[in-house]
């Protein structure tokens, strides 16, 4: 009975992933892949080449470099991502008037896809026509280089994909602070918890499995960002947002011929960082009692 | 093993592509020559002009139905950055690939390089080429055979704002140092900031370099010249202008911030080439179309020079409608649409008869441009000579921001070349 399911998954994911890892271990590039060009067929003429790629790759200082800027991007974006999903869930979690409308309002950015929301966004930090300079602008203040200056650079990048990751967690969390039980703050309360004590032993504990879930999957997410970084920034100025995935697609895709062996390479050893992060993840869950 | 499932993806992917060939009747775009020798079927045409340029090239390449009434031209607009990459993720299948492309000149040997372009010779595509400029041909051939045809050619060039600059009562700069020395007197007297500089686009980078004498790599000796002294002094050039404020500039979206600045006043100078002549045109500053005026690219410290681009039509490989994607190539490269062409977009037609027709000669714009063109420094037609470009743009990027010194820059970017180009020194 499984085995429809075992077909599916082998087509769907292990043959790209099987032959992914075997690209990386080969030269292959866009000049000696088989193509089929109209009538010609030129057959792949790659060779083996071993671990040439990856000894490349972890040789590069670049790629350490890159590795830095991915942590502190991924640890940034995913920690004020969830502070900020925990308190706006929080304040949506009573009853209050117009409730539905900012639970709507809040989903919005879900909502857009994202490559046209990351364009507004390149809009409005323009530096010479942009609405956020314009708005300084009329309070006196100077423009900023939104874009134009590395440090600026990383704080625009991480606000939009805050922007981005806000409504998915904030839906995850209203959910998870809807089962809990009423009674327990109740109980609570009648004991003389005050709010930050029903907060950090009710709500934190009955938000454990939701929050660690969502945790994880926005630390993937983020570690593997391309869109946001690469339509808004390019990775720029020079390379200072360039987190692992952009910079492996500018490496093996700007390039002429694409190099798809380091590409591969590339995806092999981001897949390897991910994997090694989930596992080490679930091990400290499981040390805490929880059953994920 | 690689083999076994590939073939059975690929044979269940050809089977369910021909079921649904055969189920929408398909067959009707497989033209070409019929008995009678006619051409039918369609032509898709990818044409990277931009949002100024475009309505005019669509109506130009249906016109080919008017010779052709049984060809149907598909015309697409890709944009120009994405016209590339978008180009080689369909070429290698087939799938989703035009028949004719509007190349850029250093994409045309990349392209052929890979096999994805029909060579040209002997096919009716190659009509009357005595006729075409020798510099604009030099971009089409790739290891002894022909690959595209040119159609457009151009320049960078100093376009400026003549009111401003008479405002503040200085002559149009001839070289970098004498543009920084008059962006005091601008900025003082018109509030105007001197130059626009392009910091988002290798492709302006050049004219910095050929100004102190260099070249981003000596092709025919395989040196990569990008890191010698020449190359340090145009990064120099750069930072210096924009922290004296003497120009501005962006990391990102340059193309649209330049020509806005421009269109607005806000900067006296831009250095442009012809495709933004009837964007710039479109703007307050230039109401009066006379304000706009263009020179020669100012020089540096040893030279003067600008580089050579364009644009050239290509045929796919893999086209299934060959016979008539040559007519196409014919047809848009012709004397009669390159007139109409420089008639409606000041655009630098690539045959020398169109040249002599009135309205051409008389063309202010390509009065100027076409002896810019003649002096412009026509680039290595080598297939990597597009992927020079990202390395140094990272660069620009990092000096004009700081982070990195012209010397670490150049070093850095000679440094990339080296892998590039696997046997140069």
């Amino acid at each position: 009975m499984v085995a429809p399911v075992v077909l599916v998954i082998g087509v769907i994911i292990g043959y790209p992933l099987v032959r992914g890892a075997h690209l990386s271990l080969t030269d292959a590039n866009e000049a000696n892949v088989e193509r089929h060009i109209g009538v010609n067929h030129l057959p792949a003429t790659y060779e083996f080449t071993g671990l040439a790629n990856y000894r490349a790759v972890l040789s590069d200082p670049v790629f350490w470099d890159r590795l830095g800027w991915t942590v502190v991007w991924t640890v940034g974006c995913v920690s004020l991502t969830f502070l900020i999903a925990l308190t706006l869930a929080n304040m949506l979690n009573r009853k209050l008037r117009g409730r539905t409308f900012y639970r709507l309002a809040l989903i919005l950015p879900w909502a857009v896809p994202a490559f046209i929301s990351v364009f507004t966004w390149r809009m409005l930090y323009n530096e010479k026509s942009g609405i956020l300079n314009k708005l300084l602008a009329g309070g006196g203040i100077d423009a900023v280089p939104w874009l134009n200056d590395p440090t600026w650079a990383k704080l625009s990048v991480i606000a939009v994909n805050v922007w981005l990751g806000v409504p998915f967690m904030l839906v995850a969390l209203l959910g998870g602070l809807q089962s809990i039980p009423g009674e327990l703050y109740e109980a609570a309360e009648m004991d003389g918890a005050n709010a930050w004590q029903r907060f950090r032993n009710i709500t934190m504990p009955g938000l454990r499995a939701v929050s660690s879930t969502v945790i994880l999957l926005s630390t993937i997410w983020t570690f593997n960002m391309f869109p946001v970084i690469f339509l808004l920034t390019r990775g720029g100025p020079g390379d200072a947002t360039e987190i692992l995935v952009t910079y492996a697609y500018r490496l093996s895709f700007v390039d002429s011929p694409r190099n798809f062996s380091q590409s591969a390479a590339w995806g092999v050893l981001i897949l390897v960082l991910l994997s090694f992060v989930a596992v080490i993840y679930r091990r400290a869950l499981r040390k805490q009692g929880e059953v994920w | 093993m690689r083999r076994g499932i590939r073939g059975l993806i690929a044979t269940a992917l050809v089977a369910g592509l021909a079921l649904a060939a055969t189920a929408c009747g398909g067959g009707e775009d497989n033209g070409g020559d019929d008995s009678g020798g006619e051409l039918s079927g369609t032509v898709t045409f990818w044409d990277t002009s931009n949002d100024a340029e475009k309505a005019t090239y669509k109506k130009l390449a249906e016109g080919f139905t008017k010779e052709h009434p049984k060809v149907r031209v598909k015309y697409v607009n890709v944009p120009f950055g994405d016209a590339n990459a978008k180009f080689k993720n369909a070429a290698p299948n087939g799938e989703g690939a035009p028949d004719v492309m509007r190349t850029e000149v250093t994409w045309t040997a990349d392209f052929a390089n890979l096999g994805y372009l029909a060579p040209l010779d002997g096919t009716p595509a190659l009509d009357n080429t005595e006729d075409y400029l020798p510099q604009a041909l030099g971009s089409t051939r790739f290891k002894g055979k022909t690959y595209a045809v040119p159609q457009v050619i151009d320049t960078l060039a100093l376009f400026y704002n003549k009111k401003i600059l008479k405002d503040a009562g200085v002559e149009v700069p001839k070289t970098f140092t004498e543009l920084a020395t008059a962006a005091k007197k601008i900025k003082a007297k018109t509030g105007a900031t001197a130059l626009y500089l392009r910091g988002d686009d290798a492709y302006w980078f050049l004219p910095y370099l050929y100004g102190e004498g260099g070249d981003l790599v000596d092709a025919r000796a395989k040196i990569v010249k990008i890191d010698d002294g020449a190359g340090v002094k145009a990064f120099q050039t750069i930072k210096s202008l924009v922290d004296s404020k003497a120009a501005i500039t962006d990391a990102t979206d340059g193309q649209e911030n330049q020509l806005k600045a421009l269109k607005d006043g806000d900067v006296a100078m831009a250095i442009d080439g012809p495709w933004d002549i009837e964007g710039a045109r479109a703007g307050k500053a230039f109401k009066d179309k006379q304000n706009l005026g263009v020179a020669p690219v100012p020089g540096g410290s040893r030279a003067q020079g600008s580089p050579q681009g364009g644009w050239n039509l290509s045929v796919y490989a893999g086209s299934k409608n060959l016979q008539a994607s040559y007519a196409f190539v014919k047809y848009m490269s012709s004397a009669k649409v390159q007139q109409q062409t420089t008639e409606k977009l000041s655009l630098l037609p690539t045959r020398t008869s169109v040249y002599d027709v009135p309205a051409v000669k008389n063309n202010e714009m390509v009065k100027f441009f076409k002896p810019a063109v003649d002096g412009a420094v026509e680039r290595p037609w080598i297939a990597e000579a597009n992927s020079l470009f990202e390395p140094i743009k990272v660069r620009m990027n990092k000096v004009l921001t700081g982070t990195a010194t012209p010397e670490q820059a150049a070093r850095a970017t000679g440094d990339a070349f080296r892998k590039l180009l696997k046997d140069y020194k």
